[in-house]
């Protein structure tokens, strides 16, 4: 058991490729996913969240400028969704955030859809427009018990 | 009839006192490791041993596994059209389940035995004797570091198996099944928790890996001195590590409660 300094780099080695791949794990994937800046909170209320979920993306047109922080029960038992999106995106106050998903079975993100307004938002408004998640057991039922459907 | 019961009876007491023997061994291990003197340098040599040395089999092994996980997924997903959920689904497998599981396994396979047998051939040799007529306790010189070596290097590469086996799935879905990068990163850095599925998979690890050092040089230790004791001794080595690693991911799993 001769110890050599090339088997102790190696083994240095070893222990560092190990720790960057329990890194990578843990924070690439464990950890905050949306790798982009953060900072401005945004509260928006939903009736139905769907499969919405903490860390799901926030868009705008598609591209993910923040993602979802939590997810909580408001006082008057609507689901209230907080989502931290990038502060050097100018939103106007009227924008609106709906609840789309990715193809049939994708995942649930937030899509926002910018306003007309000059005023903006800033960090910790809520929004007033809001679109549900789209629930596809309501639909199909709404469907089949085709009376319902455009009745009001 | 009688003598059935009775068999049944002594095979339970030597079940029991074997376990026994197991624990208290474990106790003499972790007594020999916080008691200096620590032996550093036998622990960078064994890690080395257990470690590095099993990288190549670990890497292969999880590329191959990662790919054939992508492509298989890929092909049953892809009928119900339901393509983007594959980087969720290859992830959570391999960091929950296979990830940990195969690495104990394979590690058992390749360090596992060599430790048994290593054991095994100073004890038939006398080597071991011989430390205890210098005054040296083997336990403290012989079996802590190996025992401590696959402790430390089991969790490095279960997580190195788990990277290499998504490089893997990642090849497969996006070079070859034209699947969108984007989409296979996104549904894995969306539905992977580091509370849940990363912490338990390291738990994973370590249960796994302490099972391991503890078959192992329990087995190496008492085997018998003839060629024949060692080859069994590193036979059962395998046979009681595979068998116990797939029971704890049983138990572990259900205790742990994704």
């Amino acid at each position: 058991m001769q110890s050599t300094p090339l088997r102790d780099f190696i083994v240095g080695l070893f222990v560092l490729a190990g720790l960057s791949a329990v890194g990578y794990l843990a924070i690439q994937l464990g950890g905050a996913s949306y790798g982009g800046e953060t900072g401005m909170e945004l509260v928006a209320n939903f009736t139905e969240i769907g499969g919405l979920s903490e860390r799901s993306p926030v868009t705008i047109s598609g591209v993910r400028i923040g993602q979802v922080k939590r997810i909580e029960l408001s006082a008057d038992l609507d689901a209230l969704v907080v989502f931290d999106v990038d502060p050097g995106i100018e939103l106007p106050i009227d924008t609106s955030a709906a609840i789309r998903s990715a193809g049939l079975l994708g995942d649930q993100f937030v899509a926002l859809e910018p306003g007309a307004e000059d005023e903006l938002l800033k960090s910790g408004d809520a929004l007033s427009f809001t679109e549900n998640a789209l629930n596809i057991e309501k639909l199909v039922g709404s469907l089949v018990h085709g009376a319902d459907l455009g009745g009001e | 009839m009688r003598n059935s019961i009775e068999s049944l009876g002594a095979a339970s007491q030597t079940l029991v006192l074997e376990l026994g023997r197991i624990a208290g061994f474990g106790t003499r291990i972790v007594g020999a490791l916080l008691r200096p003197p620590y032996r550093l340098r036998r622990l960078v040599y064994e890690i080395y041993d257990v470690g590095v040395l099993s990288l190549p089999i670990i890497c292969a092994s999880a590329v191959v596994v990662g790919a054939v996980l992508g492509l298989q997924l890929h092909i049953v997903l892809a009928n119900f059209g339901a393509e983007a959920s594959l980087g969720q689904v290859v992830g959570l497998t391999l960091i929950r389940e296979l990830g940990p599981v195969l690495t104990g396994l394979l590690v058992t396979g390749r360090a596992g035995s060599a430790m048994a047998a290593e054991i095994g051939v100073m004890n038939a040799t006398e080597q071991l004797d011989g430390m205890k007529t210098l005054a040296m306790d083997p336990i403290d010189y012989v079996v802590g570091p190996k025992a401590l070596a696959m402790l430390l290097a089991v969790p490095l590469l279960g997580c190195l198996f788990i990277t290499f086996a998504i490089g893997g799935a990642w090849g497969v879905a996006v070079e070859l099944r034209g699947m969108d990068s984007g989409v296979f990163l996104s549904g894995l850095e969306t539905n992977v928790v580091f509370e849940t599925d990363v912490l338990g998979s390291l738990l994973k690890d370590v249960v796994f890996a302490a099972i391991i050092a503890l078959v192992a040089t329990y087995r190496g230790f008492t085997s018998g001195r003839s060629a024949a004791d060692v080859g069994r001794a590193t036979t059962s080595t395998v046979v009681t590590a595979s068998i116990w690693i797939l029971l704890a991911d049983f138990v572990v799993t259900a205790i742990w409660g994704f």
